[in-house]
Parts: structure tokens; sequence; C-alpha cells
């Protein structure tokens, strides 16, 4: 429609501001990819845990540890994308609750107790059962954590590329995708055939199915707003169109057709690729998906 | 009471007054701006005219801005200005995100959002915005909507069917009006924008500040 509008007018701008550049960069791209393997890993531990507690018990401590770590740097990247990180402190004594910003600092907060709780209980008490009761409230707040970046996506009004509940959804495969592709690799060969092919299934499943959702925003997007056509035309030819296409295949596209092999041939070793190829594509796709509509002229 | 702009397209002959008015009165630094004139060129050679639009924050009713703050840093006060205080401000850019207008920048000199506050501080002491004031043709109209003889009220009364807000599908309600605009003026879609060396400047992209 723009297009249509630029022809019918044949209207240049001839005098403005430069354009605003890139605000939220791969800092907020990292940001998301280490919280998708911070949660990712607590939804697969638990699923483990749950269907195969005989054979899964070696991995809660890897899980807790993964869950610690990137859950620590999730935070990091959040606190040193602010242009004045060290009033961080500002969101806990002056928090405004309709920003998902402070509903999320407030949740991953939570999370963090839980895990170092449930750390804690596993390393100095030998205490496993009281670490599964507290995986269970770990899972649950998990499920928020991995969303709220979903609902502050949704609240940026200027972006209309980003719509609940897609971004949600996406949030949530992202984890599931991060999630099993971790464990894939963590477990080394300790996994019997029948939790390979589980895991290998869960991370199939979220490759496709986010590729799907991809697709058919990119087909039926610019049927919505005038915004998202342009927003898409960075992806259409546009400068980010290769990123996009190679995000997609690495993220995705690889991952899916190595986990069909690796189940046809029991081979373990495709299945790891195929975790390192969708780890290394959702960073990239997470990126693009980011970045994208930034670019766009708001006036 | 509740505060509100209106500037008449008719009447702007795009002399940056009010741009250079609010640089200097809010110490803008540079690269970045509080308002400023947009022109776009329409038509071709010979049939060509120049447009002209002074955008700023429309501070508005249903603020994405104020909502995603997370310390209020952006807030409503009394008079319908959506103000910012600075000190509290920690610089996340969600603000920035959540503008449809790209009314707000990241200040590169405190590393903290800012953007129009209608001159806030001189509505306080009784002094029209800076920009006002300097506007040699009267284009820029400010006043209170919710009183009905104000001058914002009457013009607004007396151009029916001819008045515009930015992004109306938006549903965030600004306080900020036009009278004689349209697609060209009002929607950064409707007209090419070049990056690059062009009339006048070169529009290029800079860096918002700090980090990126
Ligand atoms: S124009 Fe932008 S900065 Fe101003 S009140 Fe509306 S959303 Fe906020
Ligand atoms: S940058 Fe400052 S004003 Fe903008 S949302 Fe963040 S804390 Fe609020």
């Amino acid at each position: 429609m723009a297009h249509e509008i630029i022809a019918a007018t044949n209207a240049v701008v001839v005098l403005d501001v430069a354009l605003p550049g890139i605000v939220w960069g791969w800092i907020i791209t990292m940001n998301m990819w280490a919280k998708s393997i911070g949660t990712g890993i607590i939804f697969v531990a638990f699923y483990l845990l749950k269907k195969y507690p005989e054979q899964t018990g070696f991995i809660r401590l890897p899980s807790v540890v993964i869950s610690i770590v990137f859950i620590h740097l999730f935070l990091f990247f959040t606190v040193i994308d602010l242009h004045q990180m060290f009033r961080f402190w500002h969101i806990f004594f002056h928090p405004h609750m309709t920003s998902m910003i402070t509903i999320g600092a407030w949740l991953a907060t939570g999370f963090v107790g839980i895990i170092l709780g449930m750390a804690y209980f596993l390393y100095m008490k030998k205490d496993e059962a009281m670490y599964d009761k507290l995986l269970g409230y770990g899972v649950v707040l998990a499920v928020p954590v991995t969303l709220y970046t979903a609902g502050l996506m949704a609240q940026s009004t200027a972006r209309e590329l980003w719509q609940m509940p897609t971004e949600s959804i996406q949030m949530m495969l992202a984890a599931f995708l991060a999630g099993s592709a971790t464990m894939i690799l963590v477990g080394g060969n300790k996994f019997s055939d029948p939790i390979k092919k589980d895991l290998g299934l869960i991370l199939g499943f979220s490759a496709l199915t986010a590729f799907l959702m991809y697709m058919t925003e990119l087909i039926f997007g610019p049927m919505k707003a005038e915004e998202v056509i342009a927003t898409l035309e960075f992806i259409k030819g546009g400068e980010y169109t290769f990123m996009f296409w190679l995000g997609q295949i690495v993220a995705f596209l690889i991952p899916m057709a190595l986990v069909c092999k690796s189940i046809k041939d029991k081979s373990y070793y495709l299945l790891k690729i195929a975790a390192v190829s969708a780890l290394i594509g959702l960073w990239i796709t997470k990126h693009v998906w980011l970045v994208i509509p930034q670019l766009l002229n708001m006036s | 009471m509740q505060l509100g702009f209106l500037v008449d397209l008719r009447l702007c002959m795009g002399c940056k007054g009010c741009e250079i008015a609010c640089k200097v009165e809010n110490e803008v630094p540079l690269s970045t701006w509080r308002l400023r004139v947009k022109y776009v060129d329409v038509g071709s050679f010979p049939e060509t005219k120049r447009t002209f639009t002074p955008l700023r924050c429309n501070h508005c009713a249903n603020a994405p801005c104020e909502r995603i703050c997370p310390v209020s840093a952006l807030h409503y006060i009394e008079n319908g200005i959506v103000n910012i205080d600075k000190e509290r401000c920690i610089g996340c850019a969600g603000c920035v995100m959540a503008c449809p207008y790209g009314a707000i920048y990241i200040d590169p000199q405190t590393q903290t959002a800012d953007k129009c506050t209608y001159c806030a501080h001189r509505i306080a002491s009784a002094m029209m915005p800076s920009c006002v004031v300097a506007c040699p043709v009267e284009a820029n109209i400010f006043g209170d909507l919710d009183d009905p003889m104000s001058n914002i009220s009457k013009y607004i009364q007396e151009h029916q069917g001819n008045v515009q807000v930015r992004k109306p599908e938006k549903g965030t309600d600004p306080h900020h009006y036009y009278v004689g605009g349209g697609n060209v003026t009002l929607n950064p879609l409707a007209s090419f924008r070049a990056e690059g060396h062009s009339l006048f400047n070169n529009l290029t992209h800079l860096p918002v500040g700090g980090h990126h």
C-alpha cells in the first residue's frame, strides 16, 4: 500500500533529522537467547524426570547449573543494555506494574530464587525430593519468565510486527528448542534410545512449528498492516534477507532434517549436530526479528 | 485541565523557528531533537509543492511510553502532559520502542530518555512553550482542550472536518492535532525516504547513544 501512495503522490522527504539507529541490538538478542536456554532446560528436565525417573537422575545437577548460568547471563545482558545500568535497582524501589519490564524483573528474581534453592538442596543437602518439589514450582514460574519478553514486545506499540499471541508462542517454542538442544548436548551418550527419540521429537516439532509460524507471518503478515509490509521488505529482498533465511535454515530446517535422519538411523551423533545447529540458528533468527522493525521510520 | 497542541499546516512555512527555539530552551544535544520540521516534496516538476510538518510528542491520553516505563520515569502530570523524570529513568529504551511516533530519544549526554514536555517548566511559570512564542505565523496553537473558550478549542470547532491526528489507528488518543494535514504530511510511510545525501543534509543512521 505504501508503494501505491508514494507512486501516486511522488512524495520525497528532502529535509529531516537522521533516522535513529538500532536501539535494542545484539545485547537484547543475547538476553532472549540465554533466557530460552535457562528456562528451556528446566522444562525439559521436568519432563524427563517425570517420564524416565530411573534413567535420568544424573541430569538434576547439570540442568540446574545450566539454568543458573544462563539465567544469570540473561540478567547480565539485561542490565548492561540499560543506558543507566547502576540505576537498575529503581525497578524494585519505584516499580511501575503496567510495564512488562517490571513484571519480568520480579518474575526472573523469583525464578532465580527457586533454581538457587534447587541447587542448594541437591548439592548441599543431597535432598532430591526437595529438588523435585522445587522443580515443579520452577516450571510454573519458568512459563511467565519465558513469556514476559513477548509481552514486552507486544507493549512496544510502535513495532507492528510483534504481536500477541504469536510472540508468546514463539518464545515458548524457542525455550523448548533451546532446552531440548542443550539437554541433548548435556546427556552425552548416557540416554537410552527412547529418551534420545523423545528429545529429538521435542527439538524437531519445536523447529517445525516455529518455522511454520515465521512462514505464515511472512505470507499473511502483510495483509494486516501497512507497517508490517514495510518491515517485512527488509527480509524480502532487503538488507536482512540473507540473515533471515540463514537463521531459518540453521535453526529449523537443518535440525528437522537431522532429527528425522537420526531417529531413522538411531544416530545420536546427528542429533548433537542438530542441537548445535538449532542453538546457533535460534540466535540469528531472534536477532533478525528483533532488528527489522527498528529500521522503519516512525515519523 | 488537558493541555494540547494544534499545528495549522496551511500556515507553517518551514522556517524552523520552533525547532531552534526548542533546542535552545531545552538544551537538546546535537543529533537529537524534541521537535523538528520535516520537509516533504510532492509531485513531479513543474507540478510540485513542498510541505512542512512540525513533529513532536503528542502527549497521548493512552500513552504506550508511559505504560511500558518500568519505573514511572514517564508519567502524567495533572494538566495532561506526559512528563519525564530523568533522574529516575534507567535508560532501558522501552519507551523508544513503544512510541509509535518516534518522539523519544536517548539523550547522549545524560544517557536517559528525553522528549518534548510541552515545556512543562515554562507552563509552571505561566509561560507559553518556547516553540509557540517563536512561530512567526502563529501556526502553533496551544491551550486547554477542556476549556471550550480556549484558542485551541475554538480552532478545533472552527475547522471541524479538517482536523487530524497522527496514526489514529494506534489508539493512543493524541492531544496534538493538525489542521490541513494529509497522508503525505502525517504518514511516514507515504513518502519515499532515501538514505544518504539529499537536498540539504545527509540522512544517515546515527548511533542512539551509549554502547550500541
Ligand atoms: S507521542 Fe510518543 S512519547 Fe509522546 S506521549 Fe505519545 S507515545 Fe509517549
Ligand atoms: S528509557 Fe527511561 S523513560 Fe524510557 S521506559 Fe526506560 S526507564 Fe522509562
